[in-house]
C-alpha cells in the first residue's frame, strides 16, 4: 500500500553524501523516470516504491527511509538495477539502507524478515553451514509464529528434504571470521 | 584409498572441477545434487566436493552485512584455490555470491578488508562457473538415449543466474537462452515466454508467504498458458518456492496450478539414460511422471 510522505526539504544533506560515498552510487544522478518501480516485483506491497526511495535519499528523509518496510521487502532480484538508464545500482543502494538501519540499531517495520535473516545467520554461524530443520524452528520460535509450516513437516520428511540430523561443519572458521568481521567494522566506525 | 582411487587423484582431466553443493543441495534440494553428479558422471566430466565447505551466507548475509556477505564465500574460494581447479556450483544462489565475492575484490581495497576477514592472502582468482554453464558448453557431446521428444518445457532462470550480467556472465539478462539450447539439444521443445527471469518471491517465504504465492503463481500460471509441459529451472530457491505451493496457489487463486518443476539436469538425466527413480524424481511435490509418461516415445 503506498502512503504520503512528507517532504522536509534539508538543506544540510549529510544522509545524501553518506548513501553516496558508502555506496559509490551517484544517487543524484536519478532523474524519477520509475523504472526501477515498475520493474520491481515487490513493489506493490512497498510503502515507498524504489523511484521515491531514490527521491527520498535526495531530499535527505533518512528516517522515512530506513523505518520503511520497502528496505525489507526488497529481495535483492536486482532488477531495478539491470534496468536503470542512469545505471544506478539501486538494488546495492537499497540494501545499504538495510544495514544502515540495523547498525543503527532501529525498529525493522518488517520484524519477521529481519529475524529470518538473523536467524539465518545464528545457524550460519554455529553450524557452518546451514541445518534447515533448525533454521525453520528457529525461526517460529523466535518470530512466535511457532506453528508456521508444521503442517508440511511431515511430506518434507517423507521426501527426505529434511534431515533431522545437522552436520556441523567449519563452524568454528565461520565464527573466527564473524569475529574479524566485527571487529574490522568497529575500527572502520 | 584404492588404486582406482588414487589413480581419479592424480588424473586432472579436461574437464575436472572442485565441486561446491551447497547447504540446500545437501536438504531440500537434494536432486540437484544427485542429478548433477550422476549427469556429470554419464559426461566423463570429473567433481571433486571441497571436504570443509562453508555456508555462503546467501540473503541473510548480503542484507545485514556486507564485509560478512563477502568474507564467508572467500572462504570457500580460498579452499578451492588450493586445488588448482575450476569450480562448479550448481545452486544459483552460492554461484551469485561467489561471483559477487570475486567481482568486489577487484577493487584493492575491499580485498584487503577481506583477506583480513579470512585471516589469509586470496591469490590467482578461482573460475567459477554454474553447473548450466558447465554442461550447457557445446563442445560436450551428448549421447542421448531418450530424446525428450515433444516434452515442452518453459526454462526459467529466475534472479541470480541472470543479473547482473557483467558479475554473472550470461548470453542476454534479459531473455537468456543458454538453458533454452541446451533443451532443445535434449530433444524437447521450449516455449517462448516472458517471465523467464522474474522473481520468485526468493528466501521471504517464512515471513511472508503471500508474496511467494504471488509471485510465483504468476510464474506458472504464463507457463500453464504458454502450453508447458513443465518447467526447468537451475535453483533449488526456485524450485522449493515454484514446487512446493502449488496446493496453496491452487486455494489462493482459485485457479488449478499444477505444473511440474524440475531441475533442468533431470530432464539431462533422463535424455542420457538414468532412471527417474535415480534421479530423484519422486522427491517433487507436483509429480513428473505422468507427463513423462504421456510424451515418452512409444
Amino acid at each position: 500500500m503506498s502512503q504520503q510522505i512528507a517532504i522536509s526539504l534539508k538543506p544540510d544533506n549529510q544522509f545524501l553524501s553518506f548513501v553516496q560515498s558508502h555506496t559509490g552510487e551517484s544517487i543524484t544522478a536519478c532523474y524519477q523516470c520509475g523504472k526501477c518501480s515498475a520493474g520491481c516485483p515487490t513493489a506493490y506491497t512497498m510503502d515507498i516504491t524504489p523511484r521515491r526511495i531514490m527521491r527520498g535519499i535526495q531530499l535527505g528523509l533518512k528516517d522515512e527511509l530506513l523505518d520503511s518496510s520497502a528496505i525489507w521487502l526488497c529481495v535483492s532480484c536486482q532488477t531495478c538495477s539491470l534496468r536503470c538508464p542512469r545505471e544506478i545500482d539501486i538494488a546495492k543502494v537499497i540494501e545499504s539502507l538495510r544495514q544502515l538501519s540495523i547498525s543503527e540499531g532501529r525498529r525493522p517495520a518488517q520484524k519477521d524478515i529481519a529475524i529470518l535473516y538473523s536467524a539465518f545467520m545464528q545457524q550460519v554461524r554455529f553450524f557452518g553451514r546451514i541445518y534447515e530443520a533448525g533454521f525453520g524452528l528457529m525461526y517460529n520460535l523466535r518470530s512466535l509464529h511457532i506453528f508456521n509450516n508444521m503442517l508440511r513437516l511431515p511430506s518434507l520428511f517423507s521426501r527426505g528434504k529434511l534431515k533431522l540430523k545437522p552436520v556441523r561443519k567449519g563452524a568454528s572458521e565461520v565464527k573466527q571470521i564473524a569475529a574479524r568481521v566485527k571487529e574490522l567494522e568497529r575500527k572502520k566506525g | 584409498m584404492t588404486p582406482a582411487e588414487s589413480e581419479s587423484e592424480k588424473k586432472v582431466g579436461a574437464r575436472t572441477y572442485s565441486y561446491y553443493p551447497g547447504c540446500s543441495l545437501h536438504s531440500t534440494g537434494a536432486e540437484f545434487d544427485v542429478s548433477a553428479r550422476l549427469v556429470c558422471q554419464k559426461l566423463g566430466i570429473d567433481l571433486r566436493e571441497l571436504e570443509d565447505w562453508i555456508c555462503c551466507g546467501a540473503s541473510a548475509a548480503h542484507s545485514t552485512d556486507h564485509l560478512m556477505s563477502l568474507a564467508l564465500p572467500a572462504h570457500t574460494l580460498k579452499l578451492a584455490e588450493a586445488k588448482g581447479l575450476p569450480l562448479a556450483v550448481p545452486c544459483a544462489m552460492c554461484f551469485s555470491r561467489l561471483r559477487f565475492t570475486l567481482h568486489e575484490i577487484k577493487d584493492k581495497n575491499t580485498l584487503d578488508l577481506v583477506n583480513r576477514a579470512i585471516g589469509t592472502e586470496l591469490g590467482e582468482p578461482v573460475a567459477v562457473e554454474s553447473m548450466l554453464q558447465v554442461l550447457a558448453d557445446e563442445s560436450i557431446s551428448l549421447p542421448i538415449t531418450k530424446p525428450l521428444n515433444d516434452l515442452k518445457v518453459a526454462c526459467y532462470y529466475g534472479c541470480l543466474l541472470a543479473r547482473p550480467p557483467e558479475v554473472v556472465g550470461i548470453d542476454d539478462a534479459e531473455n537468456p537462452q543458454i538453458m533454452d539450447r541446451l533443451m532443445e539439444r535434449l530433444g524437447a521443445e521450449t516455449i517462448d515466454w516472458g517471465l523467464k527471469t522474474s522473481c520468485c518471491g526468493a528466501g521471504v517465504a517464512f515471513p511472508r508467504l503471500d508474496i511467494v504465492l504471488k509471485l510465483s503463481h504468476r510464474i506458472l500460471s504464463l507457463a500453464q498458458r504458454s502450453g508447458a509441459d513443465c518447467i526447468a529451472v537451475a535453483c533449488p530457491m526456485c524450485q522449493a518456492n515454484l514446487d512446493m505451493y502449488q496446493k496453496d496457489m491452487t486455494a489462493k487463486f482459485k485457479q488449478k496450478t499444477e505444473l511440474p518443476v524440475l531441475y533442468f539436469t533431470q530432464l539431462m538425466g533422463l535424455a542420457l539414460g538414468l532412471s527417474p527413480k535415480e534421479l530423484l524424481l519422486d522427491k517433487h511435490f507436483t509429480d513428473p511422471l505422468p507427463v513423462l509418461r504421456e510424451k515418452e516415445p512409444t
